[in-house]
Order: structure tokens, then C-alpha cells, then sequence
């Protein structure tokens, strides 16, 4: 029977009925301490630490803190230092403050080549979602369930329904996979994707570089869907190689990889067509990521949605975020602008974003601010000369983090800041109670940090 | 957890769709490092803004896709410690759902018009081993997969089940079906 790149990974990994074993696990500071505490209650040791790896992103300062200890917040310094002390108890390895390894879990992953074609992953962060770019069977848990893996390496689990998106005609100039992405969730709600394993499929994709596809199944959670993934190729196996965590004997690898590609015929429990060519550069207006509209629309009226739960998520939206209905989103004046996170951090995102902002000046109005995903990442940003091309225009230029996608370190927006931002979260205080987020694409962002307000890059020069 | 049957009392209603996890428990309650001590919390900015009131009765019903985004179980550890033992809605965000699972926190789905029923009813009895909810309009079933009802049922260690299941494991390993991928320990 012909069966789906997700039947291939999922049958390989049941260890019993409605049980699979994990080939990584990736650890944070945020999701992992109780895990670790349930552990030493129940006198339960890290099953296979060598399948383990851990870094601190979410809690650390990103103004170049060398060491734990540093890290002026409290409750912060805490949990760092308790995930070092997890770590060295339990022989799992770790990459915290002043590695040159440490970055946001779902860059380090993919750069150090832990990720790879038909594994499955798992992480105490929704947006493991991020590693299904490989041709890997990624979500995000619980921390019962990182304590579930750390204990046993396996994971109780319902097989979840599979769906296929499929991208057809061809991606405009200007369009982002950022747009794509978001232009997907805008059609299926944030809710549209609930219970799916979702490939994402056709020649807009298999155009994609690495980062691209990681970007597109990293948001895949924003539209409630368990797992993203792209069909590993020729993209997937040249990224892979060569980098420290790659197969020893690659070709071999290679070819077992090449097998994992869904099989002509084989049936989805859904299947969605988008047209890649009617997408333009996208941002959101609201508080969740579907309320989102093309960058030449206005800010729509609620009155005009038909269902009821849709227009009154869309007049609170419109409350918080301050914003009047009808006003063009090339109107809406800015405060922030944010480049980075786990979507869209890694170098080709800041490649093109300095494109944008080379020999320009940050407007009055603007605080602007580029966190790399990780150490590696900013590493090679600096040798290429971008932090300069961002400082001198006006950019702080910063060491890496999740930083201000989720506040939860010192960069964050003030009450009523207006900011522009690569991340992937428009919630209410995201980005630091009162804050509003734009969700946009990082050549979006980039411009709009030089204007002061959202502009259309197709058309701007 | 502990053993959990039945659920009886007044309902609390959130009537809001697609209620994200940052809005249950913000970020900078996530610093703890204990899994006790969130409800009060629970909804902080919400309930403090005056934009909500919630009385801690056994149920809450709430809307579609309730606990998307972030996969923090602290969402779960807060509901629980403010006071509810079961939750109902239309849908939930499926890392939110599996959380209830492993917290005995008793996640029930019940579709719009069920939903819209019990907020009327107000108060309801749900048997976790009947599956039923129970209420003013009558007695409507629910969902619920076996191995999750019957781990809710006794508030067994899920972990303990799984290491029964070390033969299993072993062979897998042994098998070199585990063998994909890095060895983390030797980067």
C-alpha cells in the first residue's frame, strides 16, 4: 500500500501499538526543571542521555552575558543554572551561556546536524514543529511528556490524522515563505490544522532553501497542526552535509533518505491546494496569526465577518491592538522593529534583511534590533560584514536568544509599543504586556524599520 | 495524579475561542521551578484587567481551539490549582489536550450546541467512565481514548506503565532500529 512520508517515519518508530520511540530530544531551560525534579523523585535515571541535548534560548539576556551566573534577573539566572546543574547530574550534554554551540533550540538543532531525514524529534516547545523541514516527524510536549522521554526515550501516542498542502504556480518576487506560511493560516484559521501531520508539498516548496521550509513548517502550530514536514531532496541531504552531528558513511544515509518520499497514490485524510503566485507580502493585524491580510489591504472591518465566535475575536483584536477598521496597513505608524526567533533567525533571514537596509537609516521613530538564532549564526553574520551593515544603519545588533519573540528575558516591548516583528506570535503581551505585534517576513521588517511604518517591498526602492 | 471519576458542580464559562496558553499563564510565571502555586495566576492579565471573572467552580466550558500555542503544562498546573477538575469545549490545541491527559485534568469535547447547552444548564455531573456529561438537557457522551480513561480513572504513573513495557524497548533498541541519528554525547 502506498503510504505518506509521515506513515514511513511513524511505522519505523512504534515500538508497540500507540507507542513510538524518540530519536532526539531537545531540552530547554523553561520546560525542563520539573521533568528533571520527577525524575530524582522517583529515582529515575536518563534512559539515553546520547540522545539528548540541551541548550538554554528562552530566559537568557542577549546583551552577551558569558556565563549563568551573569544573568542579572533572578528567577532567570535560577533556571538556567538548575538546567546546568539537570544536566551534569543526569550526563546529558549541554550548551548554556558562553558556548559557542548555544542558540534558540530549534536553529542549533538543524545547524549542528542533529536533525535529519526520518527521525523523529521531540521538544518541550510547540515550535518543534521547526525540524519537520528534514523529512522528521517533530512536535512539541509537555514537560510529563520530556519527563516521559527522559525516562523511557518513548512516547504513548494517538497517531494524529495526516493532511497535505500543496503549493502550485509560482512564488512572486517580494514574497517571503514567511507570506506563504502566513497566508496559509490566514485561510485556515488558527484552528484549521488541529489534530494533522501536515506535508507540505509542490514545486513552491521543493524550491525552498532549508531555512524557507523551516520557517514554513515552524508556524505550522499557529495553524494547530501537530507536525510540519517537507520531503527530504538534493536541499535537504547539501545542508546536512558536513556539518558535526552528519551520518559518518553519508551516501548510505543518503540513499535510505531518498525512500522517505510519500509514494505516488498515497491517500491524506485532507488535502489543501494554495496557489503560491496569488500570494503577496502578508501582515497581521490582530492578536492571533490568521488575522492576517495582504500589505496593500486595510485593517478589515469585524462588522463584515460573518461568524459570530471570528467577529468577536476580531473586535477584541481590533481593541487591544488599537487599530481602526478601514485603515490601510501602510498607514499603521511603528515603534519596534524585531528581527529574529525561531522562524526567522538564521543567516539567509538576515542576509536578506541587511539587503534591504544597506546604506539606509533607521526612521526617528524606530528602535530596531537583530538577535541571531544562535551563537554559529551570529558567528557567521559577523564575518560577512551584517552586523555592520545593520549597526550602521541604525540596528542594535545583538547575541542570540529567543529574545523578544516571548519577553521573557529583557527584551521586550513597553505598554502600547507598536512593533514589527519576524516572530511568530501576535498574542496579546507576547512581547511584553500592552505590547502589539505585526507578524511580517524579515525583507518586510526590514523595510519597515527604515520607512517607520509597513511598506510594500514590491514597489520600494 | 490522583484518581478522578466523577466531576460534579457549577460550570464557569470562558465563552472565547481559540484562548492561547500566554493568556492562561503569562510568560513570567514560567520562571518557577515547582509545578504548584499557579492559580493564582491563572488568566493573569485578563482577570486582573477586569476583562474577565471566573469563580473556581469543578468545570469550565470554554471555546474552540481553547490552550493554543505555547506547549507549556503550566496552562494545565494553573486551571487545576485555581480549582477546575474538567474542562469543555468544542476543541483544544492538541499539545494542551495531551497535557490535561497527564495532569488528570479531564479534557471533554462537546460540539457547539452541546457546548452552548451546558453554559445555559449551568451546573453538570460528568462520569469519566460512562463518558457521559450530564446535565439539564439531558446526558450526552464525550470522547475519550481507553488507555487515557483508564490512567484518569486509578491516577496511574504513566511513566511506571511505560517501563513495564522495557522488554518491548530493549528490543527495539537491540534491534538497531533506534540507531537514527546523532550521538549527542559525542559532538
Amino acid at each position: 500500500m502506498p503510504r505518506t512520508l509521515f506513515d514511513k517515519i511513524w511505522d519505523a518508530h512504534e515500538v508497540a501499538e500507540g507507542l513510538i520511540y524518540i530519536d532526539l530530544h531537545l531540552v530547554h531551560e523553561i520546560t525542563s526543571a520539573q521533568a528533571f525534579e520527577g525524575l530524582r523523585l522517583e529515582g529515575r535515571r536518563v534512559r539515553r542521555p546520547d540522545k539528548t541535548v540541551a541548550t538554554a534560548d528562552h530566559n537568557v539576556p542577549t546583551d552577551g552575558t558569558p556565563a549563568a551566573r551573569l544573568i542579572a534577573d533572578e528567577m532567570s539566572r535560577k533556571q538556567v543554572e538548575a538546567l546546568e546543574r539537570n544536566c551534569a547530574e543526569f550526563g546529558v550534554p549541554v550548551y548554556s551561556l558562553g558556548s559557542d554551540r548555544r542558540g534558540i533550540v530549534h536553529v542549533i538543532g538543524p545547524e549542528l546536524g542533529l536533525t535529519q531525514p526520518g527521525m523523529t524529534i521531540v521538544c518541550g516547545d510547540s515550535h518543534t514543529s521547526t525540524h519537520g523541514a528534514f523529512g522528521a516527524l517533530a512536535f512539541g510536549i509537555g514537560t510529563s511528556e520530556v519527563e516521559h522521554v527522559l525516562a523511557t526515550q518513548c512516547l504513548p501516542q494517538r497517531r494524529p490524522k495526516a493532511m497535505r498542502v500543496s503549493y502550485v504556480g509560482e512564488r512572486r518576487p517580494g514574497v517571503a515563505p514567511k507570506d506563504l506560511i502566513l497566508a496559509t493560516i490566514g485561510r485556515l484559521g488558527t484552528h484549521g490544522m488541529i489534530g494533522y501531520a501536515v506535508e507540505y508539498a509542490g514545486e513552491p516548496i521543493r524550491a525552498l532553501s532549508m531555512e524557507g521550509r523551516m520557517t514554513i513548517c515552524n508556524m505550522t502550530i499557529e495553524g494547530g497542526g501537530r507536525a510540519g514536514m517537507v520531503a527530504p531532496d538534493s536541499t535537504t541531504f547539501a545542508y546536512i552535509e558536513g556539518r558535526s552531528g552528519a551520518p559518518e558513511d553519508f551516501d548510505a544515509a543518503v540513499d535510505r533518505w531518498r525512500s522517505l518520499e510519500t509514494d505516488e497514490g498515497a491517500e491524506f485524510d485532507a488535502e489543501v491546494e494554495i496557489d503560491a503566485g496569488a500570494i503577496s507580502p502578508m501582515v497581521t493585524w490582530g492578536t492571533q496569526p490568521a488575522q492576517v491580510v495582504e500589505v496593500t489591504d486595510r485593517v478589515p472591518d469585524p462588522a463584515a465577518i460573518d461568524a459570530p465566535a471570528d467577529r468577536e475575536a476580531a473586535q477584541r483584536a481590533l481593541a487591544y491592538m488599537a487599530l481602526e477598521p478601514g485603515t490601510p496597513i501602510t498607514e499603521i505608524p511603528l515603534d519596534r522593529v524585531f528581527i529574529g526567533s525561531c522562524v526567522n533567525s538564521r543567516i539567509e533571514d538576515l542576509r536578506e534583511a541587511a539587503a534591504m537596509v544597506e546604506g539606509r537609516r533607521v526612521a526617528e521613530a524606530i528602535r530596531a534590533m537583530v538577535v541571531p538564532g544562535s551563537e554559529q549564526v551570529r558567528a557567521a553574520a559577523e564575518a560577512e560584514g551584517l552586523d555592520g551593515v545593520f549597526r550602521s544603519a541604525g540596528f542594535e545588533w545583538r547575541t542570540s536568544g529567543c529574545s523578544m519573540c516571548l519577553g521573557m528575558n529583557p527584551d521586550v516591548l513597553a505598554e502600547g509599543e507598536r512593533c514589527a516583528s519576524t516572530s511568530n506570535r501576535n498574542y496579546e503581551g507576547r512581547q511584553g504586556k500592552g505590547g502589539r505585534t505585526h507578524l511580517v517576513s524579515p525583507r518586510m521588517a526590514a523595510a519597515a524599520a527604515i520607512e517607520g511604518r509597513f511598506t510594500d517591498i514590491r514597489h520600494w526602492d | 495524579m490522583e484518581p478522578l471519576d466523577v466531576i460534579q458542580g457549577k460550570v464557569s464559562v470562558l465563552d472565547r475561542a481559540d484562548v492561547d496558553t500566554d493568556q492562561i499563564i503569562p510568560k513570567q510565571f514560567l520562571k518557577r521551578l515547582e509545578r504548584t502555586g499557579f492559580g493564582e495566576f491563572l488568566f493573569y492579565d485578563w482577570i486582573r484587567d477586569g476583562e474577565i471573572n471566573l469563580e473556581p467552580n469543578p468545570i469550565l466550558l470554554t471555546g474552540r481551539n481553547f490552550g493554543c500555542g505555547s506547549s507549556r503544562e503550566h496552562a494545565v498546573w494553573a486551571l487545576q490549582d485555581f480549582g477546575f477538575a474538567a474542562i469543555v469545549a468544542p476543541s483544544f490545541a492538541d499539545i494542551f489536550y495531551v497535557n490535561c491527559t497527564k495532569n488528570g485534568f479531564l479534557p471533554v469535547i462537546l460540539d457547539e450546541s452541546q457546548c452552548r447547552a451546558l453554559a445555559r444548564a449551568g451546573e453538570a455531573r460528568i462520569d469519566v467512565d460512562d463518558q457521559t456529561v450530564d446535565f439539564a438537557d439531558g446526558v450526552v457522551e464525550f470522547d475519550l481514548d481507553e488507555e487515557v480513561k483508564h490512567r484518569i480513572l486509578h491516577g496511574l504513573d504513566e511513566i511506571a506503565l511505560t517501563l513495564r513495557r522495557e522488554d518491548a524497548i530493549a528490543e527495539f533498541e537491540g534491534s538497531g532500529a533506534a540507531d537514527r541519528g546523532p550521538v549527542t554525547t559525542a559532538l
